[in-house]
């Protein structure tokens, strides 16, 4: 293996470990709070998540104004981005199924995978629904390469 | 106590943006957790993904051996609701092409008005989902 390709995969282990840790810290991990954020009649209504996402904002944006000032990344012949910018149907209705489930159990997929490591028997399930829910919308719903 | 969360908040954030921006920067991609999901179920660069997928499992272990006590997990919903929402989260990110990291962290840093849009939904949908159960409970 080439030494830009495995650092490659070094950065991705260790993105994901820090990115596990902040999911941590931020409390991002625990359904609790982030029902305690998204419900906001219970009386005891919980702002602190809002700092989660205004923190991890101030952060990536440096990262962006780097980005778009280097021809390629440093371990990459390119950038891999998104490259659609209309607002359809599918984004809206997508982002809005997800927003039910996300707000019925108190996770998405990065401290749903984070919090595995509790061993509880209901993230597990989380899991397995989720991955379920992707696979169907990949292979059957739409048969398209993700 | 109640400051304590907030700076953990503010904290644990810069830490999830500083992990997008080198991802972006050095890898050259997004952060996004349920493409990298969706990607490695797809069969698409399965060694990058699988190594990001290790390090996130890593991070409470980290966080653990950091703090001397795991991060606290508490879960309300009942199983028959886990897996609806498992569901719904699993059809709805990849429809929707991102969750709360790519267009919520990184698609919000680069002024995406896809992303923009997709966090006010999944805002909106997440904040009247949880406030019905809430009411229901």
């Amino acid at each position: 293996m080439k030494w830009q390709a495995f650092m490659g995969l070094v950065v991705a282990l260790l993105s994901g470990a820090v990115f596990g840790f902040g999911l941590c810290l931020s409390g991002m991990v625990n359904p609790a709070r982030i029902i305690g954020f998204l419900d906001i009649a219970s009386g005891r209504w919980d702002p602190s998540l809002i700092f989660v996402l205004g923190g991890a904002v101030i952060t990536a944006a440096p990262g962006v104004i780097l980005q778009r000032r280097m021809a390629s990344p440093i371990l990459d012949a390119r950038f891999h981005l998104p490259e659609k910018t209309e607002i359809d149907a599918r984004l809206l209705g997508g982002s809005a199924i997800f927003g039910i489930g996300w707000g019925l159990a108190g996770f998405c997929p990065g401290p749903a995978i984070a919090a595995l490591s509790t061993g509880l028997a209901s993230v597990a399930l989380f899991i397995c629904a989720m991955v379920a829910g992707m696979i169907l919308h990949d292979r059957i719903l739409t048969r398209r390469s993700p | 106590m109640f400051q304590q969360l907030y700076l953990a908040s503010l904290l644990g954030g810069l830490i999830l943006g500083l992990s997008a921006a080198l991802l972006l920067v050095l890898n050259g991609r997004i952060l996004g957790v349920s493409g990298i999901v969706g990607r490695l179920l797809g069969g698409q660069q399965i060694a990058l993904n699988v190594a990001f997928v290790l390090g996130l499992l890593a991070g409470p272990i980290l966080y653990a051996i950091a703090y001397g006590r795991p991060p606290v997990v508490t879960i309300i919903a009942s199983r028959p609701l886990i897996l609806a929402a498992g569901l719904l989260v699993g059809v709805g990110t990849r429809m929707g092409s991102g969750c709360t990291s790519g267009h919520g962290i990184l698609g919000l840093a680069r002024l995406s008005k896809r992303s923009l849009s997709a966090t006010g939904t999944f805002l909106a949908t997440g904040i009247i989902a949880a406030t019905v159960m809430g009411l229901l409970r």
